[in-house]
């Protein structure tokens, strides 16, 4: 479990970037961390990997205090993975930049290929084994960003803005991906500005604003209420617009995903045949 | 500043010149980031003092180290105070730098241009690094691992990254400037237009006459180191 206790944090610059920060994360969670551009997100996730330490306050990883253990011990256990690939990718091929971490935490050989081979198999990029990352796309390389992190099967996965350039169905598959890993007792934390991704997949969500939590709870329940949303700087997901409008029908408006609004608007059509079907 | 600094060796030189500054930083505003920037000059300072201790006298260590420092002070008045826009707009306006910049690069500010990005580019590379070094972090890197040999290999994944991303960014800048028009024609106006006011002229004058003067010392007497 981690755990976030009263964390403050003021940069050296002087700027409050969290303020009393309380939050549990723990293995099978799925949390999407929302709000607006400088509101702390990741400020925020890179204190669960120990990179930066609270001013006030402490984060413990299992019991660990951050500032009493290094970040290469941590990141065995929390994996980030950071917004731009770009930032990390160094090697000659796919390969070998997928079995850097696994390398640096000292797995045997062995072990590194046939995790190596799982992860690329796993995020659909086995074909681009031996190519050099810097020749992929920019979806491709996020994705070989993602398998560098996941090759040493962390705990907890940080995911810093995952979707951004990805395609619907990359989407698709990063959500069901994502799925399988806390179906696994895994947590997943995702940073995002992805309402309707946010929306598809229902997580617990946390909105932050100013370096402060200002709402929380099921994505239905979170992404459908104007002053939370405005708040963050966000935008309701389409399917929430939708049953904003359609709730002078009696339908009610915490609905945010396909699945939900399905049932709901059958049921409805069932009742509205019905009558029909009895006068012939 | 500079030059005064160079010409003599002077403990009594550099007190004089260093007690001369403290005024200017406070004038502009930048004395916090001076100090700032002394502290990361005092291990520099620290090595100049010992190695000048055990080559020469305690005066001369103490007089070189000053000297260091009064440079360092006036690069950093310099470049605290003014903007890299102005700087650029002023080095475009200096006809040898034009007349060279047409020679060498074919278009008359590129010369200037291409100082301004190149100081520009500096904090952004920066602040790069640092994400650069988080990433690598998470990835169970640590830098103060190992031999000596192997210190040197662990900036790899760091050093091939941030040249990436320098690359591709030079490239990014250089066609928003072409999309932009960039270089324009000859004769190319500017928003802002610099002047040079009464104060200028002054310290202009003040400089030219320290300059004038400390040369003129240099070469009538033998300045002690102490």
């Amino acid at each position: 479990m981690i755990t976030l206790e009263h964390v403050s944090f003021r940069y050296a610059s002087g700027y409050l970037a969290l303020q009393e920060i309380d939050l549990n994360i723990q293995g099978g969670d799925f949390v999407a961390i929302m709000g607006e551009n400088g509101a702390g997100k990741t400020t925020l996730a890179k204190h669960l990997n120990g990179l930066l330490k609270p001013s006030q306050g402490r984060v413990l990883v299992d019991g660990e205090d951050t500032r009493k253990v290094s970040v290469a011990h941590l990141a065995r256990k929390v994996g980030l993975v950071f917004q731009n690939p770009d930032h990390l990718l160094f090697s000659e091929t796919v390969k070998d930049e997928v079995a850097f971490g696994l390398k640096n935490f000292g797995f045997s050989p062995e072990v590194v290929e046939k995790q190596v081979g799982r992860t690329l198999e796993a995020l659909g990029l086995a074909e681009y084994a031996d190519t050099s990352p810097f020749l992929l796309s920019g979806g491709e390389r996020k994705r070989v960003a993602l398998a560098s992190i996941l090759a040493s099967e962390p705990d907890y996965l940080i995911l810093d803005e995952p979707t951004i350039g990805q395609d619907y169905q990359q989407k698709e598959r990063l959500r069901n991906f994502i799925l399988q890993l806390y179906s696994q007792g895994k947590a997943v934390v995702m940073i995002t500005h992805d309402v309707e991704f946010v929306a598809e997949s229902n997580p617990k969500v946390i909105l932050l604003s100013k370096g402060q939590i200002v709402g929380q709870g099921s994505a239905d329940s979170v992404l459908s209420r104007d002053e939370m949303v405005n708040r963050a700087s966000l935008v309701k997901p389409q399917m929430s617009r939708l049953f904003g409008e359609l709730a002078k029908h009696g339908l009610p408006r915490d609905v945010v995903d396909v699945h939900r609004a399905r049932i709901l608007l059958e049921d409805k059509l069932g009742e509205v045949k019905a009558p029909v079907a009895q006068n012939p | 500043m500079l030059i005064p600094a160079l010409l003599f060796a002077s403990v009594w030189v550099m007190v004089i010149l260093l007690l001369s500054q403290l005024p200017l930083l406070f004038i502009g505003r930048v004395a916090r980031r001076w100090a700032l920037s002394l502290r990361a000059g005092v291990f520099l300072s620290g090595l100049i003092f010992a190695v000048n201790f055990f080559t020469g006298s305690v005066f001369s260590a103490i007089a070189l180290t000053l000297r260091f420092l009064v440079l360092l002070t006036a690069f950093s008045l310099f470049f605290m105070t003014t903007s890299p826009d102005d700087l650029g707009l002023a080095l475009d306006r200096i006809g040898a730098v034009r007349w060279l910049s047409r020679k060498w690069l074919g278009y008359p500010n590129a010369l200037s241009f291409t100082f301004t990005t190149a100081v520009r580019l500096v904090p952004t590379l920066a602040v790069d690094a640092q994400t650069v070094v988080d990433a690598q972090r998470s990835r169970g890197l640590e830098l103060d691992r190992g031999n000596l040999l192997r210190r040197i290999r662990n900036y790899i994944p760091i050093l091939i990254p941030l040249l990436l991303i320098a690359i591709r960014r030079s490239l990014e800048l250089a066609e928003a400037l072409e999309s932009r028009g960039f270089p324009g024609k000859e004769g190319r106006t500017s928003l802002f237009q610099l002047k040079l006011k009464r104060g200028d002229y002054a310290i202009i004058g003040i400089s030219v006459g320290a300059i004038a003067v400390s040369i003129w010392v240099f070469l009538h007497y033998r300045v002690p180191v102490f």
